[in-house]
C-alpha cells in the first residue's frame, strides 16, 4: 500500500496525540471531581481509531462502545462538545444525558457510545440493512472489545450480516482484557477473527499498535465491504495502558506486562516510522503537542463555561413528542 | 349503507400489514417464519409472494440480533416491523428493547429516534405450557421511551399498526393468541389513535377495566351481570403506556367501583398499577376498594383444567364484580 502523503501522515500523528492528551486530561479532571460516573480511557489503542476512521466517508455510520472518546474525536465530533458531555453540561454532544459512555453525534453519523458490551453489533447490522435496501454504498463500522465475542449478540450479528451480505465492518479491539478477565481465561478460541470465518465472514488480524498496518488492513477491509462483498471482521491486537475504568486497581495483570506493551506505544512507534521515512522532522511532534494542548484546554474551558440543563427539562427526549 | 364486514383478528392484522407495506416502501416485516412459512400464527400468509423477500424477511432464531437490526434499520431511515413469535422469546431481545430502542433518544440528547414497531404474541389459553403462555406486557409498560399497545378488537387490530408506524418512537404491539381466530365487525373507520382507552360498554354500577385478550371474557361477564340487573361499564385500555388516566378515573368516579382484569400474575401486575392510580386519584369517589382478577401465581400449566384454573375466567370476573357491590 502507498504511504500516506506528508500532510496525511502528520494529520494522523496529530489525531493520535489529540486522543492521548484528551484522555490524560480526562483522568486529571476525574481525580479533580469534574468528571464522574464510569470513565474508560483509550490510551494505547489510538492507532485503531486514527488508522480506520479517517478512511471512511462522511455518510458511513460509526458505532462504538463505552471506550469511545477516541472514536468520537477521530470522527470529528467537536472536542468541546465531547468534554462538555464528560462534565454533564447541556452543551455536551448528548446534552449531558449520556456522559462518557454515550457520546452521540447524528451530524457525523456517530451512533454511540454503547455500554452493553455487544449491544451495538445488531444496530450496525440494521444500519447496514437500511443502506443495502436503499441502495446506498455506505459502510457501517462497529468497534467493540474482544469481551463482546463471549456474548450471543456477537454470534447472532455476524451470522445475520453474513447471511444477508450486509455492508458492515466489525472492528474488534482486542486489548486482551474484558474488564479484569484475561482473554485466555474466558475464551476457548482466542483468535477472534477465526470465529468470524466460521460464520462465512472475511476477516483478518493486524497489529493494532502499528498505525500504518491498521490503515493498510482497514483499506482492504473497507474496500471489500464497500464493493458489496459482504461483511468483514478486522481484529486489532492492542492493549490499554490504563485501567479498565477509574475504579480498577489492576490487580489482574502484572506491571511487567504493562511495561512490555508500553514499550510499543503506538504514538512513539508511528513517530519513529515517520522520522525514518523522512516525513517529519525532529521537532514536528513537539509542535503538534503544543497545538493539541491548546485545543484540549479550549475544550476544558468550553465545558467549564457550559450550563446545567434546567431540571424542569428532565423528561424531555424520552419520546419525540412529550407524552400525553 | 352496507352491513359491517366480519373478519378475524388475524385477517385484520394481515390487512394492516398489507396496507402498511403498500403505502410506504420504507416499511418491511422481519421475524421468525414470517416469510416462507407464512407467519407462526399465519398473520403474514401470502405477503412474501406479494412483496418479495427483501420486505418480508425470514430471520434466524436470533431475537436479540434481529430486534437490534430493526433498531439499526430504523436509525437508517426505514420503518421496520419486527415480529417476535411470543412474549416469552422477547426476553432474549429485552437488552435491545430496553437498553437501545427505549433509551437511544434520551441518551443521545434527542438526536436520534427509533421509529420501530415490534409485534408479538402474548397470553395463554392454547395449552402451550409455561414457555409460550405468559403475559409480560406489564413489564414492557414499565419502560419509559416505548409505547405499548394491546388491540382487543378487529377494528383496533386493523388500524393501530398504521398509527404505530406513523409514530416516531418505538411501539410494541401485543397480540393475544386467543384473539387470532376471533371474528368481529370491522367498523368503517379510517384510523384508530395509538393512545387512549375506549369504553366498550356503558354502565353505572361498576367499572370493569381490562385490555387485549381479556376483553371478550370481560364483555361476557358484563352480560351475565346485566342479566342480574347489574350494569357494568367496560373500559378497554388499548394502550398500556402511556396510560389514559382520564378515561379510567371518569368511569371509576362515576360508578364508584372498579375491578381490574389482567392476565399477568397478580404480584407486581399491571392491574396493581391501575389499582394504585385509582386509589391515588379517585379514592374519595369510591364506595369499595378496587378489586383485581389476575392469573394465579404459577407458571402457566399445560393441562387444560389447570390452565383454565390459572387464568382469569368469566366466573371469577362476575364474582369479583359482585364482591365490590357487596353482593358476593
Amino acid at each position: 500500500m502507498a504511504l500516506p502523503d506528508q500532510d496525511t501522515a502528520l494529520a494522523l500523528l496529530r489525531q493520535m496525540l489529540r486522543i492521548r492528551r484528551f484522555e490524560d486530561r480526562c483522568a486529571q479532571l476525574y481525580s479533580a471531581g469534574k468528571i464522574r460516573g464510569f470513565l474508560h480511557l483509550y490510551n494505547g489503542e489510538e492507532a485503531i481509531a486514527a488508522g480506520i476512521i479517517p478512511l471512511l466517508d462522511a455518510k458511513d455510520a460509526i458505532l462504538a462502545t463505552y471506550r469511545e472518546h477516541g472514536h468520537a474525536l477521530a470522527r470529528g465530533v467537536d472536542m468541546g462538545a465531547v468534554m462538555a458531555e464528560m462534565y454533564g453540561k447541556q452543551e455536551g454532544c448528548s446534552r449531558g444525558r449520556g456522559g462518557s459512555m454515550h457520546l452521540f453525534d447524528a451530524g457525523t453519523r456517530f451512533y454511540g457510545g454503547n455500554a452493553i458490551v455487544a449491544g451495538a453489533l445488531p444496530l450496525a447490522v440494521g444500519l447496514a440493512l437500511a443502506d443495502k435496501l436503499q441502495n446506498r454504498a455506505h459502510v457501517s463500522v462497529c468497534f467493540f472489545g474482544e469481551g463482546a465475542a463471549a456474548e450471543g449478540e456477537f454470534h447472532e450479528s455476524l451470522n445475520l450480516a453474513a447471511l444477508w451480505q450486509l455492508p458492515v465492518l466489525f472492528v474488534c479491539e482486542n486489548n486482551l482484557y474484558a474488564m479484569g478477565t484475561a482473554l485466555v481465561r474466558s475464551e476457548a478460541e482466542t483468535d477472534i477473527h477465526l470465529k468470524a470465518r466460521s460464520y462465512g465472514l472475511h476477516s483478518a488480524a493486524v497489529d493494532g499498535m502499528d498505525l500504518l498496518a491498521v490503515r493498510e488492513a482497514a483499506t482492504v477491509a473497507i474496500g471489500h465491504v464497500r464493493a458489496g462483498n459482504g461483511p468483514y471482521l478486522l481484529e486489532c491486537h492492542t492493549y490499554r495502558f490504563r485501567a479498565h475504568s477509574m475504579f480498577d486497581s489492576q490487580l489482574y495483570r502484572d506491571k511487567a506486562e504493562v511495561a512490555q506493551w508500553q514499550a510499543r506505544d503506538p504514538i512513539d512507534l508511528y513517530e519513529r516510522e515517520l522520522l525514518n521515512l523522512g516525513l517529519i522532522e525532529a521537532g514536528s511532534r513537539a509542535a503538534l503537542e503544543a497545538e493539541v494542548e491548546a485545543e484540549v484546554e479550549a475544550a476544558v474551558a468550553f465545558a467549564e463555561a457550559g450550563t446545567w440543563e434546567p431540571v424542569e427539562q428532565l423528561t424531555r427526549d424520552v419520546y419525540t413528542q412529550p407524552a400525553a | 349503507m352496507s352491513a359491517p364486514q366480519k373478519i378475524t383478528y388475524r385477517e385484520a392484522l394481515r390487512e394492516a400489514l398489507r396496507a402498511a407495506l403498500a403505502a410506504d416502501p420504507r416499511v418491511f416485516l422481519m421475524g421468525e417464519d414470517v416469510g416462507r412459512y407464512g407467519g407462526c400464527y399465519a398473520v403474514s400468509k401470502g405477503l412474501l409472494a406479494e412483496f418479495g423477500e427483501a420486505r418480508i424477511r425470514d430471520t434466524p432464531l436470533s431475537e436479540s440480533a434481529f430486534t437490534g437490526a430493526g433498531i439499526g434499520a430504523a436509525l437508517g431511515g426505514l420503518r421496520p416491523i419486527v415480529e417476535i413469535m411470543t412474549v416469552n422469546f422477547s426476553l432474549l431481545a429485552l437488552d435491545q428493547i430496553l437498553n437501545n430502542a427505549a433509551t437511544l433518544r434520551h441518551m443521545s440528547g434527542g438526536q436520534v429516534s427509533v421509529p420501530l414497531v415490534i409485534r408479538m404474541a402474548t397470553g395463554a389459553g392454547r395449552q402451550l405450557a409455561a414457555q409460550h403462555s405468559h403475559s409480560l406486557e406489564g413489564w414492557y409498560a414499565h419502560i419509559p421511551g416505548i409505547k405499548v399497545v394491546a388491540p382487543a378488537t378487529v377494528t383496533d387490530a386493523r388500524h393501530m399498526l398504521a398509527a404505530a408506524l406513523a409514530d416516531p418512537d418505538p411501539v410494541i404491539v401485543f397480540e393475544h393468541v386467543m384473539l387470532y381466530n376471533a371474528e368481529g365487525e370491522l367498523e368503517p373507520v379510517d384510523a384508530v389513535p395509538l393512545t387512549g382507552a375506549a369504553v366498550r360498554r356503558p354502565g353505572n354500577d361498576l367499572t370493569l377495566i381490562t385490555y387485549g385478550g381479556s376483553l371478550p371474557k370481560v364483555l361476557t361477564a358484563a352480560e351475565q351481570l346485566a342479566a342480574d340487573g347489574i350494569e357494568a361499564e367496560v373500559v378497554d385500555l388499548r394502550c398500556l403506556r402511556p396510560l389514559d388516566d382520564a378515561t379510567i378515573m371518569a368511569s371509576a368516579g362515576k360508578t364508584r367501583r372498579a375491578v381490574i382484569v389482567d392476565e399477568g400474575w397478580r404480584s407486581g401486575s399491571f392491574a396493581a398499577e391501575i389499582s394504585a392510580r385509582i386509589v391515588e386519584q379517585a379514592f374519595y369517589d369510591l364506595d369499595a376498594p378496587p378489586a383485581r382478577v389476575c392469573s394465579a401465581e404459577v407458571p402457566i400449566p399445560y393441562a387444560k383444567h389447570l390452565e383454565d384454573a390459572a387464568l382469569p375466567q368469566v366466573t371469577d370476573i362476575v364474582a369479583a364484580a359482585r364482591g365490590v357491590l357487596g353482593r358476593g
